[in-house]
């Protein structure tokens, strides 16, 4: 019997007669599809079409395709659920995968559509008008109070105000990517470009490693189950607090970095032994219910003299009663992760099926809390596959405060859905931590490209808002008025509060 | 496009409503014929300390199911018919009659409630529950004049220029679709609130959503409506300083708050962090009046027409000069208030536009501004 009854997914042909002989693809390639003998020759069934080899070839001479072989068609058994079995015959084990979620359900933001001003009221041009997108994350008290400041004007009275938020130039944030997940070279890309665009890393679960610590006003410090990296010190670095209960492509399950990608540099950042595996268990041992995440949003708040506390969650089924609960717990803001947010690792059962679409988790959570009068009360961060300034934009008048990117992010930074980051083998360097693969990203690259990435997105949120007639994202902010939908069905609109075309 | 105007004398002095007619009379082409009213104050100086409603009734039923509620709730020292003349162009007007009367004393130290509320409860049980029956004001020594027509032609209509009040304000209306419905004309009434409007609010979506977090009833689908929620939310209930308000619902720039002295950035950012999702977006002048006086204020990018002038004691703003030029005869500056930045004229030795006995709930405010219940009418205003 074969070893094996998977056929390779990907055909690597290299173009002989073009082909320098130069090695590079050799070189390039972290999945050690290449061997060289005279010229390079690829195996097949390494290669993930992460294009690396492609990229940097200089004879431009390597296309990958997909390998055509010829399965009976079958509209019930896809080719994938076939090779899954072969794959599960053959090890009996959990499948794992890397990115978001890459079944074809249905995509809602791909349903919506924005409006435009027309005679009645005038559209703006943002390259002549003031355009503003500057967002306060954090809670707001119910109103302003203010007393005479014994000048005849007023001022603050003691205690009133936002002095708890946290100023965004942009409502777009990057979402947390663990340190150990990836790279430090990725880590200082997106603190750098976080501190350019005027916004807020994330460090995930994995600590802060003190190469950060001059960006540590736009850093979210990440308290996770595993508590990886967590210290007085590091709570009172960043500038708010998260404590991450779930993720959008893990809902309900922990996470585990494997011992080869805990290094010395690692280990100091997570404070557990090198080599050793990072388990971070499915839920926080010291919080079985609602009381006790109350327990911990205040003890972080103590901890950091009272730093903004977020919450972030998977969106689930129940997620509006959830969110109200984590609100009234005394969350800053709730981070919603819809289900098809990306990851380092998953089984791949779990991220596929578990979850509910962020557009929904936004809709029905900001409805809940406006029903109870605790809008104000926190912000809502959305993420889970925001895929461009346009879904950006469509969150927003759903009722997101902000969005977060991770997937877009990586893809800024070379990223080519590959979906192999669990391997530990990346090509690009992003989520690997051997050495001579972490130094393909320069941080300096990295964060360029990352700030032109939050800028360009920024500037077509400009250009959106101008064409609403609104000259400030406040107004487009939850104002679902703006969106209809087509081709949603009556009651998923009713869910989502839009309007179908034409009403 | 809609044509506003407000003139106040802040002595309190009192003027002939003719000024307020001649005023939107050069503002005709603003409108379409399809809305125009007024609102007066200090035009009822024999009544000053009693509720005036103003009512529409449709028909001699309506007229009698109301009045059996204000028999049973008030004393009514006067019942009386609106005097109006016949004006060519004036059609369909509804029954109209005011009253001036106060609550009974006994039913309202029952209700436990203060004047203020009472009065209101009491606009909402009429508009909603007696079919055909609208208040279209219900305040003191005030009220509204509006119907369906030219604002010239209502306010002949009313006989306008026999009243003489110290404030008024009008309104031209130019829908895009056709009301039929004399309540559905500006101005708005809350008690001696009035408030008039020209233009879109492009955040209606999610002011109407901010306002239902509180309670208020978003049920017209017009942006006055939200204006006129967001000013009792920010000055009743909220307790702001009217010049605050303005700047919530019309906000500087964040570079121009950023460039505030301290204390005052910190005021600001606050103000607009929290009252973000009420800030009115979008093209907008809006004059409220009130018995104290009157507020003008334009969208934080003047995206709509708004003039001031002033003369000697007497403030005046409209939609264009020319209704200035019509009325005062030498005004001593004339200018184009800056975007965002209210104009606001107050009478001498009266109070503020807060009604401090009034504890209404949202929903309550809701109905008694629109009385929608009682009219049903879905209208979705582009003025």
């Amino acid at each position: 019997m074969p070893t094996s009854l998977l056929q390779p997914e990907f055909r690597v042909d290299i173009d002989y007669n073009k082909c320098h002989k130069c090695g590079r693809c050799v070189q390039q390639c972290g999945w050690g599809v290449y061997n060289f003998n005279e010229r390079p020759i690829p195996d097949d069934s390494k290669c993930r079409a992460c294009h690396r080899c492609v990229t940097y070839c200089p004879a431009h001479c390597i296309t990958i395709r997909k390998n055509d072989l010829a399965l009976r068609e079958n509209a019930n058994w896809t080719a994938g659920l076939r090779k899954a079995v072969w794959r599960q015959a053959e090890t009996g084990g959990v499948m794992l995968t890397g990115m978001g979620n890459d079944k074809p359900y249905l995509n809602i933001f791909d349903h919506l559509v924005l409006d435009a001003c027309q005679v009645t009221n005038p559209s703006i041009d943002p390259l002549r008008e003031p355009m503003e997108l500057r967002t306060y994350l954090g809670r707001k008290p119910d109103s302003v109070e203010v007393v005479p400041d014994g000048n005849g004007g007023v001022r603050l009275a003691e205690g009133a105000g936002i002095a708890n938020n946290i100023k965004l130039d942009t409502p777009l944030i990057f979402s947390p990517m663990s340190y150990g997940s990836v790279s430090l070279n990725v880590h200082k890309s997106l603190a750098m470009a976080a501190e350019r665009c005027g916004i807020l890393m994330n460090t995930g679960e994995g600590g802060l490693h003190a190469d950060l610590y001059p960006y540590q006003d736009h850093v979210i410090v990440q308290v996770a189950s595993g508590r990886f990296g967590v210290n007085p010190e590091y709570l009172q670095r960043g500038a708010a607090i998260e404590i991450k209960v779930g993720q959008g492509a893990k809902p309900g399950i922990g996470g585990h970095l494997p011992g080869e990608k805990i290094n010395k540099e690692v280990s100091t950042t997570r404070m557990i032994p090198q080599g050793s595996d990072a388990i971070s268990p499915a839920p926080h041992h010291d919080i079985y219910s609602i009381e006790d995440l109350r327990q911990l949003i205040y003890s972080l708040k103590e901890a950091s003299g009272y730093k903004p506390v977020g919450v972030k969650i998977a969106a689930v089924h129940n997620v509006a009663a959830i969110a109200s609960g984590i609100v009234r717990a005394g969350a800053d803001y709730v981070y919603l992760d819809g289900f098809k947010g990306g990851t380092g690792a998953a089984p791949q059962v779990i991220r596929d099926h578990i979850g509910i679409p962020i557009e929904i988790a936004i809709a029905v959570v900001d409805q809940r809390l406006r029903d109870e009068g605790i809008r104000n009360q926190a912000s809502i961060v959305a993420a889970g596959s925001i895929r461009s300034s346009a879904d950006m934009a469509k969150a927003l008048a759903l009722g997101a405060d902000v969005v977060a990117i991770g997937s877009a992010a990586l893809m800024a930074l070379g990223c080519h859905m590959c979906q192999g980051c669990h391997t530990g083998c990346c090509s690009w360097g992003l989520t690997t931590q051997k050495p001579e693969l972490t130094r393909r990203v320069d941080p300096e690259w990295g964060a360029e490209r990352l700030t032109n990435l939050v800028h360009a997105w920024s500037h077509e949120l400009q250009e959106i808002l101008g064409a609403l007639g609104v000259n400030a994202v406040e107004s487009l902010r939850g104002s679902r008025e703006r969106l209809r939908a087509i081709g949603l069905d009556a009651q998923t609109c009713e869910i989502i509060g839009v309007k179908p075309a034409g009403m | 496009m809609c044509g506003l105007m407000g003139i106040c004398d802040q002595s309190g002095a009192l003027m002939s409503g003719e000024n307020a007619i001649k005023a939107m009379a050069v503002q005709r082409d603003r409108g379409n014929g399809l809305g125009g009213g007024y609102a007066g104050y200090g035009i009822y100086p024999e009544f000053p300390d009693h509720f005036c409603f103003h009512m529409m009734y449709h028909d001699v039923k309506a007229k009698e199911e109301a009045e059996a509620v204000f028999d049973r709730y008030f004393t009514v020292d006067l019942a009386e018919p609106m005097p109006t003349r016949a004006v060519k162009g004036i059609t369909d007007a509804p029954l109209l009659w005011r009253y001036f009367l106060q609550p009974d004393p006994h039913k309202l130290a029952d209700s436990e409630m203060t004047a203020e509320d009472f009065v209101v409860h009491m606009v909402m049980l009429v508009n909603s529950s007696i079919d055909g029956a609208f208040v279209a004001s219900s305040g003191k020594n005030m009220g509204a004049f509006k119907g369906v027509g030219f604002p010239e032609e209502i306010g002949h209509y009313y006989l306008l220029e026999e009243y003489e009040g110290h404030t008024w304000v009008g309104h031209n209306r130019f829908p895009t679709n056709t009301p039929g419905w004399w309540g559905g004309a500006h101005p708005f009434t809350l008690l001696d609130w009035s408030i008039v409007h020209n233009g879109e609010i492009s955040s209606y979506g999610i002011n109407s959503r901010y306002l239902e977090q509180f309670g208020y009833k978003c049920t017209l689908g017009t942006d006055t409506e939200v204006a006129a929620y967001l000013f009792d939310l920010m000055l009743r209930r909220h307790k702001l300083p009217l010049e605050l308000a303005c700047k919530a619902l019309a906000s500087p720039l964040w570079s121009e708050i950023d460039r505030m002295p301290e204390a005052e950035q910190a005021v600001m950012r606050s103000l607009r962090a929290v009252y973000g999702p009420g800030m009115l977006n979008g093209p907008f002048a809006i004059v409220l009046g009130f018995n104290g006086g009157m507020v003008a204020l334009n969208d934080r990018i003047k995206l709509r027409p708004l003039v001031a002038a002033r003369q000697g004691s007497i403030m005046m703003v409209a939609s264009e000069e020319s209704a200035m030029r019509e009325v005062l005869t030498a005004p001593d500056e004339v200018w184009a208030p800056k975007a965002g930045e209210p104009v606001i004229a107050r009478i001498e030795g009266m109070d503020w536009p807060i009604h401090g006995d009034l504890h209404l709930s949202a929903s309550e405010v809701s109905c008694a501004v629109t009385g929608v219940d009682a009219c049903d009418v879905e209208t979705v205003e582009v003025s």
